[in-house]
């Protein structure tokens, strides 16, 4: 009995330790709650983000209207119940300002009730769902919608006499999303879906399914993974020897997300994709901050890295322009129809649906200097998010 | 007849309160008051440790190792999450317990399965059991909201008078009076004759079944009362964070849950109380220092845990109360653990 009388006693001690790290008071400094997946399924993405707020900061300083900009970064495995309760935690404790990051959609989800309730601005900087900014007014976004990215490569592929697709999607909210909007586009243009396959979002085994795609014979398959397993999907894709059988690869462009694209080997070369973002994007704003990215952390960002830089940026530009008024609602109303010049080009902030307005591009995966890059060739100008244009 | 008075007697004995029990209790209590702006992830403990007292009572009382215990906490909250989302109970209580007995259901039906094999073969069967509900609850999407969880859980208030507040304060309490009355009915149930005969079998299934214990029907009977008490802190899980998505019959979940009995150890019902605690503790401290890499530094301080032993750690942790207690009592109050005492 002594041992477990001890224990107690430990364990009680242990909890009242680890639990007394109160809460500081923010006075001259604007706090920012970034819950990224660092760990999980998701890891890649939140790194991306933490990178790139990091480089944001390093460019353009730690103070905005005379505010000190502090970023807490937590971590929540990909689970949506970890997302809520640092969300939650970060809102009552630290009295953050903002919460921003948010890897996948149903992170997205859990935090917003929080939002609404705090009246704490959600900065969407990664997840894709187009839904996501209706779940609460105030939720921004600088990432993407599957939607936008969506419904161009399906109007591409019915004008380049692609008749008939398979689709394979993640299947999660984005995924329905991407798989959605594809068709509706496709098959109105008079394309023809033969097969319709949904893979596990966290089981991302796509052999067997290939077979069934290889099987089907399609022009092409539409893919949609999130960022992350687009590296696997190629892999087993030209394993399975899909790409011999000329089965192209088309799709938004999370499948040849250029963290990854790198490494994917030849049997990436030739796929189209529509998307908001790639490395090789023309413009001097991008050169620049592909080099600096490639200095600070070895290696290429890809677009969960700019939706954070972009991310960053519009906290900044609200700030400046309530003049270090850091309410909910000043920063939500300051963040309505801000547009500025992001590394994948000019973009704005709807202020109807607090959605992203950006290009999207169409590319193709090519060699250049030797290296795998999506490389733009034609260009959507001002996409609106398709799910709510419609309304 | 002076053996069987024996038994009683030391039986009563041992179901008598110990001091160090009530002072636990009183610290976990006191931590709802001290620490107002940690609810949340003092919440998330108390869920934690429900869910290892149940696992607590079939793997430390009766033996059976279960590696998908989070079969039955999903289905605890996915139940008490479809009860909500469609009005068919909105009283949190009542759900919770609904969503308890559901978990007992499907408890005692799988049951039959389990008790079938032995060791690896259990470990095998509830692994399966609870794969196979992750894939369903995938599959039927439509119903459990698949990978994106289910949406639009609102709880009603809490017997109708404590709303879930927003500082988690109502979750906590909630939880925590939960955990404690299902805590005491657990303490009633392994100091009953049934809860004797459990260890009997544990010790040994042929001698037990021999001296007359229903062997199999013992065994139903925890199985059933652990997946009922796995449902509730299921239940309790949904009703506290207003989400549930299929993560909840995770093989992490069920993995966690042996780590959380690891370090706490298992049959004395506070082991899995412990284990939560420190495991949280352990998670949250490490996350904080380095969101990155917190995993590398958990698993070496379970490793670390296994290779030097409990029994050990004890004496260390207690170190310094013990230098404390010499200084103001002498060398006679000192608080020792014996090594020969490690459960």
């Amino acid at each position: 009995m002594f041992v477990r009388s001890h224990l107690l006693l430990a364990a009680g001690v242990v909890a009242a330790s680890a639990l007394a790290s109160g809460p500081v008071p923010a006075q001259e400094v604007v706090k920012i709650g970034l819950i990224v997946p660092m760990t999980g399924g998701q890891a890649s993405t939140g790194k991306q983000i933490d990178n790139a707020v990091k480089l944001y900061m390093q460019q353009n300083g730690d103070t905005v209207a005379g505010k000190k900009i502090e970023v807490i970064l937590k971590d929540d495995a990909t689970l949506p119940d970890n997302t809520k309760r640092l969300a939650q935690e970060l809102i009552v404790n630290e009295k953050v300002n903002i919460i921003a990051g948010f890897g996948i959609t149903p992170s997205a989800f859990a935090a917003a009730p929080l939002a609404t309730q705090a009246k704490v601005p959600e900065v969407v900087m990664a997840a894709g769902t187009s839904v996501i900014t209706e779940k609460s007014p105030y939720i921004v976004r600088t990432s993407f919608t599957l939607g936008q990215s969506s419904t161009i490569i399906a109007d591409w592929a019915v004008k380049n006499g692609i008749k008939k697709v398979a689709t394979l999607t993640s299947d999660y909210a984005p995924g329905n999303d991407a798989l959605k909007f594809f068709k509706e586009h496709f098959t109105a243009g008079g394309g023809q879906i033969v097969e319709e396959v949904k893979t596990p979002l966290a089981n991302p085994d796509f052999a067997p399914f290939l077979q069934r795609m290889k099987d089907a014979k399609p022009d092409a398959v539409f893919v949609f993974v999130p960022a992350g397993q687009g590296g696997n999907f190629m892999k087993q894709y030209a394993e399975r020897g899909l790409d011999k059988a000329g089965i192209k690869v088309i799709g938004p462009g999370d499948v040849t997300d250029d963290d990854q694209l790198k490494d994917m080997g030849d049997a990436v070369l030739g796929t189209v994709t529509a998307h908001i973002y790639s490395a090789a994007h023309p413009s001097a704003k991008n050169k620049e901050f592909v080099a600096a990215y490639k200095k600070a952390f070895k290696q290429r960002p890809g677009f969960m890295a700019v939706g954070g830089y972009d991310g960053m940026h519009l906290i900044y530009a609200a700030l400046k322009k309530t003049g270090g008024k850091a309410d909910g609602d000043s920063l939500i109303a300051a963040m309505k129809g801000l547009a500025w010049e992001s590394p994948r080009g000019p973009i704005s902030i709807d202020p109807e649906t607090r959605d992203i307005i950006q290009n999207v591009y169409i590319r193709k995966v090519e060699k250049v200097d030797g290296e795998l890059y999506n490389v733009e060739f034609e260009t959507f100008k001002d996409v609106k998010d398709p799910g709510k244009t419609k309304k | 007849m002076s053996a069987s008075s024996d038994v009683g007697r030391i039986a009563r004995a041992h179901a008598n309160w110990h001091w160090s029990e009530i002072v636990f209790w009183c610290l976990t209590l006191a931590c709802g008051f001290l620490f107002p702006s940690r609810y949340l992830i003092m919440t998330d403990i108390v869920r934690l440790a429900l869910f290892a007292l149940s696992l607590d009572l079939i793997l430390g009382y009766a033996g059976i190792v279960s590696l998908g215990h989070a079969a039955f906490f999903g289905i605890g909250a996915y139940s008490a999450g479809l009860l909500a989302v469609h009005g068919v109970i909105t009283q949190p209580v009542l759900a919770l317990i609904v969503a308890g007995l559901v978990a007992a259901v499907i408890g005692f039906l799988t049951s039959f399965l389990v008790i079938r094999g032995v060791d690896l073969t259990r470990l095998m069967v509830t692994l399966g059991i609870a794969l196979l509900l992750e894939a369903l609850s995938e599959r039927f999407s439509n119903i459990t909201g698949g990978t994106d969880g289910l949406q639009g859980i609102e709880m009603a208030p809490v017997l109708g008078a404590f709303q879930f507040d927003i500082f988690g304060r109502t979750g906590f309490f909630y939880a925590l009076i939960v955990l404690f009355v299902l805590f005491l009915i657990a303490r009633r149930i392994v100091h009953s004759p049934f809860g004797l005969s459990l260890r009997a079998i544990k010790n040994n299934p042929l001698r037990a079944a021999a001296i007359g214990v229903p062997v199999n029907r013992r065994l139903i009977g925890v199985y059933t009362l652990a997946a009922f008490y796995a449902g509730i802190a299921g239940a309790l899980f949904t009703q506290t964070t207003q989400l549930a998505s299929l993560d909840v019959f995770s093989f992490e979940r069920s993995a966690d849950l042996m780590l959380v009995l690891v370090i706490g150890g298992t049959g004395y019902l506070y082991g899995g109380l412990i284990g939560a605690v420190v495991f949280r503790m352990l998670q949250e401290f490490f996350s904080n220092i380095t969101p990155e890499y917190w995993q590398f530094w958990i698993g070496l301080v379970l490793v670390v845990i296994v290779l030097v032993g409990r029994a050990r750690l004890h004496r260390w942790v207690l170190f310094v109360p013990n230098w404390i207690i010499r200084q103001f009592g002498g060398q006679k109050a000192t608080v020792a653990v014996s090594e020969g005492e490690a459960s």
